[in-house]
């Protein structure tokens, strides 16, 4: 039997002859001045009010600005849409506002943005998603056309940080019109760049702010056009990045980001970042009274059992480093002055024999991210005669878990959101609640004192205080510190910074 | 016919029910959603007034009627991430999928039918053995696994094809590849042993000794009739084809009704994962209904069974 080619074949082998032989152009970014990056997630909205994502904050400080803006080297404050400003008392702060600031769709900046701004989005009932950004302030009063008053609740000492980065400044009159819904899909602000184009959950494209006032400490951007696309598959973002598809991507995972570094025309950095992982032991007996945590010489051999320097260069690699304190080196109030417990299992085991277990003890071991550093531990803790039973789950089953007090021994991480300054890690995990482990008054009444005050000097004397003690009492054991992996063109002059912000609007073409 | 139909459609019903009952159970065995919704950081004031505002503290089974009563008129609440009707959403990616699940179809027909009939006519040679084998690999492989593997050969090492997104008819190249290479085991057996039976009969004997050509035999006569079951089976394959873009979509990107399903897992998005699960078990479940119905028509003998 002879088999004719059919019309249907036919058809099948001019398709696939038109596939094989259009060979897809590589999207030179440099080439046309557009850049192409990728994250995995799809952005809910664009309202930075109301997303608690990072790929928010990125979006937002590249559309809006704030009143302050925060040197990513120096962490200096700077003057962003304020033109000065400063404290009046302890509860009062004053802001002299830039004249002839525009917002992309041409509505005048003035003092009215800003009071409508921060007096909605500090409205308990607009019901803002990050509570601890906006609860701070009382009220925000104009002045003068280009003058304002923000009043506190109580003394913040933080406020600046928040002003700076985290509290972008929004059009009254365009988002009093378009709402939190219309903001999110089409937002204006007067930032270094402006959306031209967004599908929902599959790209925003952002086009440069020919308009930006000069004086801005941002600077004027420099790359035209940023094209953001959204691709869940680590893998195939970076069969993109190699292609040329893309020129940027970020939190390449360790195992990928080796091969990377090896390719040519890539460039890959293992940055540090302010997120760093730490042990919390039950010190107080709350998941039962013969807990062996109780005992602090038990707590400080777990602290002599692992070996951090090596988990930091070994597994996590890059920049990340260990830490001996209870906060990220750069913070506001961190110290490198606390008590260190170096690698030392025999000392370990000895601590263990006095306390009254020489033949060490059996744990359930818990945790909710990275599980090979929890595998690395429970091996260090075997060293020295504990059997960890590595319980690694989701984070809202841990804290769960945590909130019915039924973990004594955890591994967690904190990022801090960004924020430089210890009232964001050490005071949120020391104030009794279900995240406080350590339940010691003292520590509590130190970083709250810390946290209400805005004389410097003192913040710094009350914060060593409370770091001191929580490292002699060994409540936890700070571990090291997360990096994120950067790759991306060579053609791209990027530098990434410890909040994993990345600030487009100071890259460059090569 | 007029009992079959009716005995079908209450199947059909009773299937959607548990479907939309269980899916609804799991999610809430699968963790506290207030907590899910209210945040990473969230205090256990802010994780009960969210839920008191999403009416989490009723009974379970009130908190199921009430949604399922909202959901036959189309309501399926709103969505807590990003604020918006479920239904829309999902409508506005609808079409995306069903695109991706036609051409991976295509795909398949293309692939499986020839391969079938090719082995009918040449069984127990190296042409059945290779159609065998063709079509045992595209069951045994993951479509996750075999999805990166097109795209190292023809995104990176050829650099062929568009690795991601779907803005254009080739960017549905790869993933329609993908999932439809899943789906040829199964039409290719059915073609090839519908194709043995029929080229086995009588009035195909006689239009052979007709005269008539190979081709006409093939196509016209034996082909036309061995391929109905075939055409009940690509219903089934096709919502098979709607759930398995899950994958799919997130390895290539593609921003259908699939990846939105796989995002709203990993966000605790309820509402929309609860939407989705039970969408896509519609689909599969009237597709059944239908490919039952057209099997009855076709063939008596199973409405009297």
């Amino acid at each position: 039997m002879i088999l004719r080619p059919t019309k249907l074949s036919i058809i099948l082998l001019t398709l696939l002859a038109v596939c094989l032989t259009s060979v897809i152009p590589t999207w030179a970014g440099k080439a046309d001045n557009t850049l192409n990056f990728a994250w995995n997630k799809e952005l809910e909205t664009m309202d930075r009010y109301y997303n608690t994502a990072r790929e928010g904050m990125i979006v937002s400080r590249m559309i809006c600005d704030d009143l302050i803006y925060r040197d990513p080297i120096t962490f200096e404050y700077k003057p962003l849409l304020a033109k000065s400003f400063k404290w009046i008392d302890n509860l009062t702060m004053e802001f002299e506002l830039r004249q002839g600031i525009t917002f992309h769709n041409g509505e005048k900046f003035d003092a009215d943005d800003v009071v409508y701004t921060l007096n909605f989005m500090s409205n308990p009932d607009n019901k803002v998603l990050v509570q601890r950004n906006v609860k701070w302030i009382k009220n925000v009063e104009k002045l003068s056309p280009y003058k304002v008053r923000i009043n506190l609740k109580k003394p913040f000492p933080v406020a600046l940080e928040y002003l700076a980065g985290n509290l972008p400044i929004y059009p009254n009159e365009y988002y009093a019109k378009v709402g939190s819904k219309g903001f999110g899909l089409k937002p204006v602000g007067t930032g270094p760049y402006k959306v031209s184009e967004q599908v929902q959950g599959k790209k925003i494209v952002f086009v440069r702010n020919d308009n930006y006032f000069k004086e801005s400490p941002k600077g004027k951007p420099s790359i035209g056009k940023l094209v953001q696309r959204t691709i869940p598959e680590i893998t195939t973002m970076v069969a993109e990045l190699m292609t040329g598809g893309l020129d940027w991507i970020y939190m390449v995972p360790n195992d990928q980001a080796e091969k990377l570094g090896k390719m040519r025309g890539i460039k890959l950095i293992r940055a540090e970042t302010m997120r760093i992982a730490f042990i919390q032991m039950d010190a107080t007996g709350r998941t039962g009274e013969d807990t062996p945590f109780k005992k602090l010489k038990v707590r400080r051999a777990i602290c002599h059992a692992i070996d951090r320097e090596a988990i930091a260069k070994n597994l996590v690699g890059g920049q990340s480093r260990a830490v001996h304190a209870a906060c990220y080196p750069t913070q506001f109030g961190c110290t490198k002055d606390v008590m260190k417990y170096e690698y030392n299992p025999e000392k370990a085991k000895k601590l263990l024999a006095e306390a009254g277990y020489p033949k060490g003890f059996k744990v359930n071991f818990y945790g909710y991210r990275n599980r090979p550093y929890g595998e690395a531990m429970v091996g260090y803790l075997r060293d020295v005669g504990i059997t960890a039973n590595l319980k690694w789950l989701k984070y809202s089953a841990l804290r769960e878990k945590t909130q019915g007090n039924k973990v004594a021994f955890v591994m967690n991480t904190w990022g801090s959101y960004g924020v430089n300054d210890i009232s964001n890690i050490t005071g949120q995990h020391f104030r009794f609640e279900y995240n406080d482990l350590a339940r010691d008054q003292q520590v509590t009444d130190w970083l709250e004192e810390g946290d209400n005050s805005i004389d410097t000097n003192h913040r710094k004397e009350v914060y060593a205080k409370a770091l001191k003690r929580i490292a002699d009492q060994a409540y936890w054991l700070p571990l090291f510190t997360y990096v994120a992996n950067y790759a991306f063109t060579e053609d791209l002059n990027f530098t990434p910074q410890p909040d994993a912000v990345p600030r487009f609007f100071l890259s460059t073409w090569k | 016919m007029f009992y079959y139909t009716l005995k079908r459609l209450s199947l059909a019903i009773v299937v959607a029910i548990t479907v939309s009952f269980v899916t609804f159970m799991l999610l809430r065995l699968s963790g506290d959603p207030a907590m899910a919704l209210a945040g990473e950081n969230a205090t256990p004031e802010e994780i009960e007034v969210v839920r008191h505002q999403y009416g989490l503290d009723r009974p379970i089974i009130i908190q199921y009627v009430n949604w399922a009563r909202r959901a036959l008129g189309g309501d399926f609440g709103v969505s807590p991430y990003f604020n918006q009707p479920v239904e829309k959403i999902i409508g506005g990616r609808l079409g995306i999928t069903m695109t991706l699940g036609g051409c991976a179809l295509a795909f398949a027909i293309c692939l499986a039918v020839p391969m079938g009939v090719l082995a009918a006519i040449r069984p127990n040679t190296w042409i059945d053995r290779v159609a065998l084998t063709i079509s045992v690999l595209g069951q045994a492989m993951p479509s996750f696994f075999f999805g990166l593997i097109l795209i190292i050969i023809f995104g990176v090492m050829l650099r062929w094809l568009p690795i991601s997104g779907s803005s254009t008819w080739r960017h549905f190249i790869l993933p329609a590849i993908a999932l439809g290479y899943y789906a040829t085991p199964a039409i290719m057996r059915l073609t090839r042993s519908g194709m043995l039976e029929v080229l086995a009969s009588d009035y195909i004997r006689t239009a052979r000794a007709k005269g008539l050509k190979a081709g006409v035999v093939l196509f016209k006569h034996a082909l036309r009739n061995a391929i109905i079951p075939v055409v009940s089976l690509l219903a089934v394959q096709f919502g098979f084809m709607l759930g398995g873009s899950l994958v799919i979509e997130t390895i290539f990107a593609i921003n259908g009704v699939g990846f939105l399903g796989y995002e709203s897992i990993s966000r605790n998005d309820l509402p929309m994962v609860q939407a989705i699960v039970l969408l896509v078990s519609m689909f599969y479940v009237t597709l059944t209904f239908f490919s039952d119905l057209l099997n009855a028509f076709l063939d008596p003998r199973i409405r009297v069974t």
